[in-house]
């Protein structure tokens, strides 16, 4: 957008934009172009040189059969939050938009859990199903359910999801609650006149209506489902047992921190960079600069 | 078409009284205008019947049935919004056929009957367009559409002109007459707006802060208006109110300013003495060479006629409008006469009509 | 439909409600129970005897210096972002000088490489800043990315021209324009986006963990982690007390800021 009055000035513009050019200089573009070096390079066993090695660690990941699993894992996880989190929000919005007692109250209960960082969404799942100290899952194994998800690797991704699931769920509330809030008041009205009731006339009218929050919220949840809950599963499995909750991220951190094959996990962030672009962009590409409105 | 047929309607919110006591019964294919400022309950009565708010009290019977506590989808009621709530998802051609395909009607059939509300209404190209691509006038007639093809027992409008241009409103209040009057559907009409009151309306119903101050037909509210609400605000600009008193056993009135008026019309049954305002429209007072003496304070030229604004040298007060043919008078003082057939009686204290 | 009495809304409200309650408020009761009872599975929903003895014991550890560390972060993160992108957004929406589109756009990348993806070189260039195991290093490279800086210019470039141009005319130079003008108009989005950042920088997980291997550098968050890691803890009503206190921070700020907060989430992610 360009406005009409602009202050002429040349060096103080400059000097207003240089912090945050320099930091993303140094912060952002020299780490993304070391991760793009580093991604094509090779180290030996002892980590004392690394050699150039073009796009062989691309192509070891792409063909790596361990590597194609953590990226069908992945976009499960990926799916399986977004699906709990957006469908269990946008049905507790629905009702919060109600003109009922009490609503700010619910509203307030359902809003707080933003606050809480993910791994600490992990740490009360924990003691929520914990096989031996956590209430509910003391409780399972009490009454005959072999319940452990250091274990079990189904049980080990349903907890992954469900706290990874319910950490985001206050997120796509407050967003789906100020998108029932913007669809026009009338235009319900003319429909419940026009004889649409209840879970028709949200599916016909209501929903398509959410439909700019609805897109902006999966690709939010997509995201956050990939990166942000590296703390929630390293608290809960550390990626395990083996590597059944292993996701990209945590992969990136255990090839790259804990067993510092830099080259491959260079190679890794890469593909997750190349990955994240291409979201955004999608995002944009749909949404132009706004969010719905 | 069916009747409606309001009894002891009352709304309130807490302890204010938005409505009190509406009886009303409107004939199957009469156009009733509610009228009144804003804030009078005219929308919260409409929204009654349309079964959006629920009232405190009473009752409304469309065509005999008692559909006070049914849901608005189950009334087969039809409503203009006052900002036309189109669905903005979906084309003009959908936003008609949307009830009809809740009825369950026929694709033929719905085709059938969108195109001839479209016909009727000048919509016909643009049934496959959204409304954000269409002006506010088109959106209108659409809203107008919606209600139209589903045949409804009783249309609703809650001020659909007031979003209009001053141009576009005139051409489509004649529209609106025209359509209720050829469809003859029941059909109940809120507005602000007096001129639209007296060209819309088979009968009106002002509101004055919840209650009917009187339930009449557009010429009889203007020549008989039943209180000084109703005087001073239909008509413009605004009928003139001169304090008096009950003079001569109920036959005359004195003003403040000192003459008297005698009644043409019969005496007053009220004794000597009682406080009375007196009205008069613009446009009939008089100017007369032995009347009052008028101070003028302002000419508006309109063209076709000027408005005079003043007040009696006498008192000071009131101020006056007259409405005079022509050109602007000369001068700074007008001499002024109140023909007594144009007089209206009102009490003072209650502002009711004296009869 | 009565508006007043809809039984199943409260239904599903109160479930939903209880389900997101349910975990703090069994690590809230859990702070009151006997560790040893605990230990052997004996957690319950019922507050327990043990009263707030495990605060006090918690009180006298890592736990306050983890508190400080951690607020300092918060802090830190949410007044150096804000302080940036407000000048940059203030440079790009009211000036035009050589090398702005190329800014704007070199902003707008760093949406797109959220921390997690490029944490091995940022690891590898902080270590060459010498950055490692400082308390800047916990904060300097979080301040950096373009959300907030995106806002600001939607904000500034709505300020309608006739108040700039009443500014010029009065004799205020930019600076004194921003100070006097631009800063209070923002107010709202200012207060909202210092929620949003203080719960982000609080909540930061991977990157300090990656950045400091010093403990005496460890925020709550990771402090609280590491003790649920060890799963033979023995004293679980203490991991309780400072999971309760790790939560409890961000969670008064949401509830003291909600209004605006909310306000300012559905803006920010224009």
């Amino acid at each position: 957008m360009e406005r009409r009055t602009i202050f002429g000035h040349r060096l103080l513009p400059v000097a207003l934009v240089a912090p945050q050019f320099l930091l993303t200089l140094i912060f952002f573009l020299w780490p993304a172009c070391q991760a793009v070096w580093s991604s094509m390079t090779r180290q030996d066993p002892f980590g004392l040189h690394s050699q150039f090695a073009g796009l062989d660690n691309f192509v070891e990941l792409i063909t790596d059969p361990l590597y194609r699993d953590t990226i069908g894992r992945t976009a499960f996880f990926m799916v399986a939050v977004s699906a709990v989190s957006m469908s269990l929000a946008l049905l507790l919005a629905v009702f919060a938009d109600r003109e009922i007692r009490g609503r700010i109250v619910y509203r307030t209960l359902l809003i707080s859990p933003y606050a809480i960082a993910p791994a600490m969404a992990a740490v009360l799942w924990i003691l929520m199903l914990q096989p031996r100290i956590g209430i509910v899952g003391v409780w399972l194994n009490k009454h005959g359910i072999p319940w452990d998800y250091h274990l079990n690797d189904r049980q080990a991704m349903g907890v992954i999801v469900l706290a990874s699931a319910w950490k985001q769920v206050s997120y796509n509330f407050i967003f789906f609650l100020a998108g029932l809030q913007s669809v026009p008041r009338s235009v319900l009205e003319a429909a419940r006149l026009d004889g649409a009731r209840g879970w028709h006339r949200f599916r016909t009218i209501t929903f398509p209506l959410l439909a700019p929050t609805t897109f902006f919220l999966l690709v939010v949840n997509m995201v956050y489902a990939a990166f942000d809950t590296f703390g929630t599963i390293q608290a809960l499995t550390q990626g395990g047992p083996g590597k059944a909750t292993e996701t990209l991220v945590v992969k990136v951190y255990r090839d790259g921190v804990v067993n510092l094959d830099i080259g491959s996990s260079s190679a890794q962030s890469v593909i997750l960079m190349l990955g994240v672009i291409g979201l955004t962009a999608l995002q944009f590409r749909f949404l132009g600069r706004r969010r719905p409105t | 078409m069916a009747t409606l047929e309001l009894a002891g309607l009352r709304k309130s919110f807490g302890a204010t009284d938005v409505l009190r006591q509406i009886d009303l019964s409107l004939a199957s294919g009469e156009m009733l205008v509610i009228v009144g400022a804003s804030g009078c309950g005219k929308s919260t009565l409409l929204r009654m019947v349309a079964g959006l708010e629920a009232p405190s009290a009473g009752s409304i019977l469309l065509d005999g049935l008692d559909v006070t506590s049914m849901d608005p989808s189950a009334r087969d009621i039809a409503m203009v919004f006052q900002n036309y709530a189109l669905y903005p998802h979906m084309t003009v051609f959908d936003n008609m056929a949307y009830g009809l395909r809740i009825r369950g009607l026929s694709r033929d059939d719905i085709a059938r009957r969108v195109d001839e509300a479209a016909s009727l209404l000048g919509l016909s190209e643009f049934l496959g367009r959204k409304p954000r691509q269409l002006s506010g006038g088109q959106r209108q007639r659409v809203a107008m559409g919606r209600a139209i093809v589903r045949h409804p027992k009783l249309f609703l409008f809650d001020e659909p002109l007031s979003n209009l241009d001053a141009a576009l409103r005139v051409r489509t209040r004649a529209e609106i007459r025209r359509l209720q009057r050829r469809l003859g559907v029941t059909s109940l009409y809120v507005t602000h707006d007096q001129v639209e009151a007296m060209t819309l309306g088979d009968r009106l119903l002002v509101l004055h802060q919840g209650q009917p101050a009187q339930l009449a037909t557009p010429m009889e509210v203007f020549e008989r208006p039943a209180d000084t609400y109703v005087a001073g605000f239909i008509g413009a600009p605004a009928m003139n109110f001169l304090p008096a008193t009950l003079v001569n056993s109920g036959t005359a009135a004195r003003l403040e300013a000192g003459p008297i008026l005698g009644f043409v019309d019969g005496r007053r049954d009220r004794p000597d003495g009682t406080a009375l305002i007196i009205g008069i429209r613009p446009e009939h007072i008089r100017v007369d060479r032995n009347g009052l003496s008028l101070r003028i304070d302002l000419v508006e030229p309109l063209g076709s006629e000027t408005l005079v604004h003043g007040h009696l040298a006498a008192t000071g007060e009131p101020g006056l409008v007259i409405r005079l043919a022509g050109k602007p008078p000369e001068g700074e003082v007008l001499t002024i006469d109140f023909p007594p057939e144009q007089i209206h009686v009102f009490d003072a204290e209650t502002g009711q009509r004296l009869s | 439909m009565n508006p007043r009495h809809d039984p199943l809304a409260h239904a599903v409200l109160l479930l939903g409600a209880i389900l997101f309650v349910a975990p703090l408020w069994l690590v809230f009761v859990g702070s009151t129970q006997d560790p040893a009872a605990i230990a052997r599975g004996e957690l319950s929903f019922l507050p327990g005897e043990a009263g707030f003895g495990a605060y006090t014991r918690v009180l006298n550890g890592p736990v306050p210096r983890m508190l400080m560390i951690s607020l300092g972060m918060a802090l830190a993160i949410a007044i150096g972002k804000i302080i940036i992108s407000v000048l940059s957004a203030f440079a790009i929406a009211f000036f035009r000088f050589p090398g702005r589109q190329v800014a704007f756009w070199l902003i707008f990348i760093t949406l797109m490489l959220p921390v997690e993806v490029r944490i091995i070189p940022t690891y590898s260039v902080m270590s060459d800043l010498g950055l490692i195991n400082t308390f800047t290093g916990l904060w300097l490279p979080l301040i950096a990315s373009a959300t907030a800086t995106l806002l600001f210019r939607q904000v500034f470039v709505a300020i309608p021209d006739e108040l700039v141009e009443a500014a010029r005319m009065d004799g205020a130079g930019p600076l004194r324009f921003l100070w006097d003008i631009v800063l209070p108009v923002s107010g709202a989005n200012i207060a909202a986006l210092f929620v949003i950042l203080f719960i982000y920088g609080w909540n930061q997980y991977l990157w300090p963990l990656l950045v400091a291997t010093n403990p005496r550098l460890d925020t709550i968050v990771i402090g609280i982690v590491k003790m649920v890691a060890v799963e033979t803890e023995t004293d679980w009503s203490a991991v309780m007390a400072t999971a309760m206190i790790a939560v409890l921070p961000p969670v008064v700020v949401v509830l003291l800021m909600q209004r605006w907060f909310v306000a300012g989430l559905t803006e920010v992610e224009k």
